[in-house]
């Protein structure tokens, strides 16, 4: 490779810029030759730069040039479509004129490998802002956070009516859907790998296969047994039953991963010293797995939290506060995003922006929490 | 300490003659036995609480099965007024809509894997695994709002293009005239908006973060060695990644596909809010109008009679079913010794 990345013929140079190795032979001893000048190691040259600054410019200036004058095209992404084409072909022709084969393949696959997370980053990046942006207008008034919507109108001025009941109602189906699933499933999770035996392989192939479960299916579950059969109102209730339902396996799952990668020789010095199974669990493996289990089991309740389509079909829509989730329906973020955008009033669906908007901050907290939790492993 | 299992040790009973081997019974203190047995019932009960649903959807669609017979499978029209149930456009729909997202997902998910195992320096790891984790816990109903308002007008624009130079492909076509000038086509292109294509979108924003963190993963642990000999022979990076970590890595990239394509299957929120639902059986991806089976219930829980409520309730068996084989398949694949009773302390 390197005999091919300077095209200038060696002897162009003075000696003492050339390679060690190519040098002339010297015919002083060792300790008297001058010092060799240490290289700077870098992964990129000059050249390898410019190539690629090179590309660009001339993809953009084909661009530029072609794309609506000559062959009449039109729109944002085709133009960028285009134009990283061009870059490409520019950029393997450019390669090609002074590297072999296997270096231009390495370079193409590059931009390829480059252009993958910068095109998903943008997308994020573009929804959270474009989100946010709608949703500002709603965003800026206090009320918004301290008032539900009871008696506004969809096209009442955004210093009316708010959201608090719809943050209220997620917390609470979320807080006893939590409060049902995490403990069952961590305790499940104890089970398959501490216990063990032919039962718990069972109950690892059954849980395995629910999480399999799509949210809708649980939530029409929950709504043809609790709601039809059963004739329980749309509550939050209903709604926290139907996100257990679903979060009950994945939780269990996630637990399950965590503790079956504490190390076995804990358990044995555990067991070596004289504790039992009880004391194991709860003295050893439970604190090892400890940041880890926090952190699976908040990225479970992230999920709950940003799951919409059980609620849909089980708390009911309502658009005042309510804090008893066993009577009357009860509103919740991702139901109420929805019920905004479907309305069709743009007031309305900028309300719903905003509510989408405390949606992401919500899930971001809970993230970070994680992150937080997960820190103190390397803290202790 | 009493609650430490106790092992009985029986000495033999004569002292003399033929050693005999020592009998072992270690027996459970009180508090281990509570500690198995309640951890133990807990676990029967998730069992029968979470067997139930799968039982409880397989009972809840023998009605429908009975009544409709196996013309359930190949009538495509959904008018339960005049008892015509089907569940083929909805069962094409999904799958439509899962394989569209998956073709947008796995190359990007595929890419970006490689992108921060053997790419990224090493300052930007640990970020990058972090926004996709992040990503992952992102509420489908915002893709879904964001694609619907912001990506619709572009995609629908790709849309237009690709049926007007490459409508000749059958799932490229679009049955209305490619030729009418797009600015002069009903608001927000009426005959591209709500396709299976665009709600796709959606879908494959939401499955890429789970494709790539199990295929990060199997690419994180190509052994170092072999890809520093790759480098050390003069291999470009590209040739260490084709030769050392693709192989290396190959089931998960399989398994990760699959689970993607089983969350895919299920997604409903987001394909609800963009498509505009249609029961007819196409394979034109870019038309306007498709249906999802999750989408569907969603829409017609509602006004259901018992009898159509247990025709939803066998969609959700069917959808069920597909997403268990392509979990099960998945979770066969990428499975590998995670268990941590071997590691050494």
């Amino acid at each position: 490779m390197s005999a091919t990345a300077d095209p200038r013929p060696a002897a162009a140079l003075p000696a003492d810029q050339l390679p060690a190795a190519a040098r002339p032979a010297d015919q002083r001893p060792a300790d008297q030759l001058p010092a060799d000048p240490r290289r700077a190691t870098r992964s990129h040259t000059r050249e390898d730069v410019l190539t690629a600054v090179g590309a660009a410019a001339a993809a953009l200036a084909t661009a530029w040039l072609l794309y609506e004058e000559v062959f009449g095209f039109s729109g944002t992404i085709g133009f960028v479509v285009f134009a990283y084409v061009a870059f490409m072909a520019f950029y393997a022709g450019l390669t090609a004129l002074t590297r072999p084969w296997a270096v231009v393949v390495d370079r193409l696959v590059t931009t390829l490998v480059v252009a993958a997370p910068t095109l998903i980053g943008l997308a994020l990046a573009a929804m959270v802002l474009t989100t946010a942006a709608k949703g500002l207008s709603a965003l800026v008034h206090p009320n918004f956070y301290t008032s539900d919507m009871s008696g506004v109108r969809p096209t009442d001025p955004y210093t009316q009516g708010g959201i608090l009941h719809a943050i209220v109602g997620t917390l609470i189906e979320v807080a006893i859907s939590v409060s049902i699933s995490l403990p069952l499933g961590v305790t499940t999770a104890v089970y398959m790998s501490e216990i063990g035996g032919r039962g718990a392989r069972a109950v690892r192939t059954m849980v395995e296969a629910m999480t399999a479960l799509p949210s809708i299916v649980a939530g029409l579950f929950i709504y043809s047994v609790m709601i039809i059969r059963f004739h329980m109102q749309p509550s939050g209730l209903a709604a926290s039953l139907a996100l257990s339902v679903m979060g009950l396996p994945i939780m269990a799952r996630a637990a399950d991963v965590v503790l079956r990668v504490v190390p076995g020789g804990l358990r044995e010095a555990s067991y070596a010293l004289g504790a039992g199974r009880w004391q194991t669990v709860w003295r050893v493996v439970l604190p090892t797995a400890r940041p880890g289990l926090a952190t699976a089991l908040i990225l479970g309740i992230a999920r709950m939290v940003g799951e919409t389509s059980p609620l849909l079909l089980t708390s009911g829509a309502s658009n005042f506060l309510n804090t008893n989730p066993t009577h009357d329906a009860m509103s919740s973020l991702p139901l109420y995003v929805f019920t905004a955008i479907k309305s069709g009033e743009p007031t309305f669906e900028t309300r719903g922006y905003a509510a989408a908007t405390v949606l992401l901050v919500l899930v971001l907290i809970l993230f970070l929490l994680a992150r937080l939790v997960a820190k103190q492993r390397s803290a202790r | 300490m009493s609650a430490s299992t106790v092992a009985v040790l029986e000495a033999p009973e004569e002292p003399a003659g033929e050693p005999v081997p020592r009998r072992i019974v270690a027996r459970d203190s009180l508090q281990d036995r509570v500690f198995a047995h309640g951890v133990r019932s807990v676990a029967f009960v998730v069992f029968l609480i979470v067997g139930s649903i799968g039982l409880f959807l397989g009972l809840q669609s023998r009605p429908t099965l009975q009544h409709y017979g196996f013309h359930f499978f190949i009538e495509s029209r959904w008018l339960p007024s005049q008892d015509v149930v089907g569940i083929k456009a909805v069962l094409v729909g999904t799958l439509e809509v899962a394989t569209v997202a998956l073709l947008m997902a796995f190359p990007l998910a595929f890419l970006t894997a490689l992108f921060i195992t053997d790419w990224a320096p090493a300052w930007m790891r640990p970020a990058l695994i972090r926004i996709v984790d992040l990503m992952a816990a992102v509420p489908s109903i915002v893709f879904g709002l964001w694609v619907l308002f912001y990506v619709q007008p572009h995609a629908a624009e790709v849309a237009h293009w690709l049926s007007k130079h490459a409508g000749w492909l059958p799932f490229f076509r679009v049955h209305t005239d490619v030729d009418y000038p797009i600015w002069n086509q009903s608001p927000g292109y009426a005959s591209y908006a709500g396709s299976a294509f665009i709600a796709a979108i959606a879908v494959a924003l939401m499955i890429f973060p789970m494709a790539t963190s199990v295929m990060r993963e199997v690419f994180g642990e190509a052994p170092a060695g072999e890809k520093e000999a790759a480098i050390a022979l003069g291999a470009t990076r590209w040739a260490m990644v084709r030769t050392v970590v693709i192989p290396f890595g190959r089931s998960g990239v399989v398994g990760g596909t699959m689970l993607a394509l089983g969350r895919a299957l299920g997604e409903t929120i987001s394909v609800l809010l963009i498509i505009n639902q249609a029961f007819e059986v196409k394979v034109r991806v870019l038309e306007s109008g498709t249906a999802t089976i999750s989408a569907l219930i969603a829409t017609d829980y509602a006004e259901a009679t018992p009898a159509q409520l247990s025709a939803l309730l066998t969609c959700g068996f069917v959808l069920f079913l597909m997403t268990l084989l392509v979990n099960t398949l998945a979770a066969r694949i990428v499975r590998r010794s995670r268990s941590g009773s071997g590691t050494e302390l």
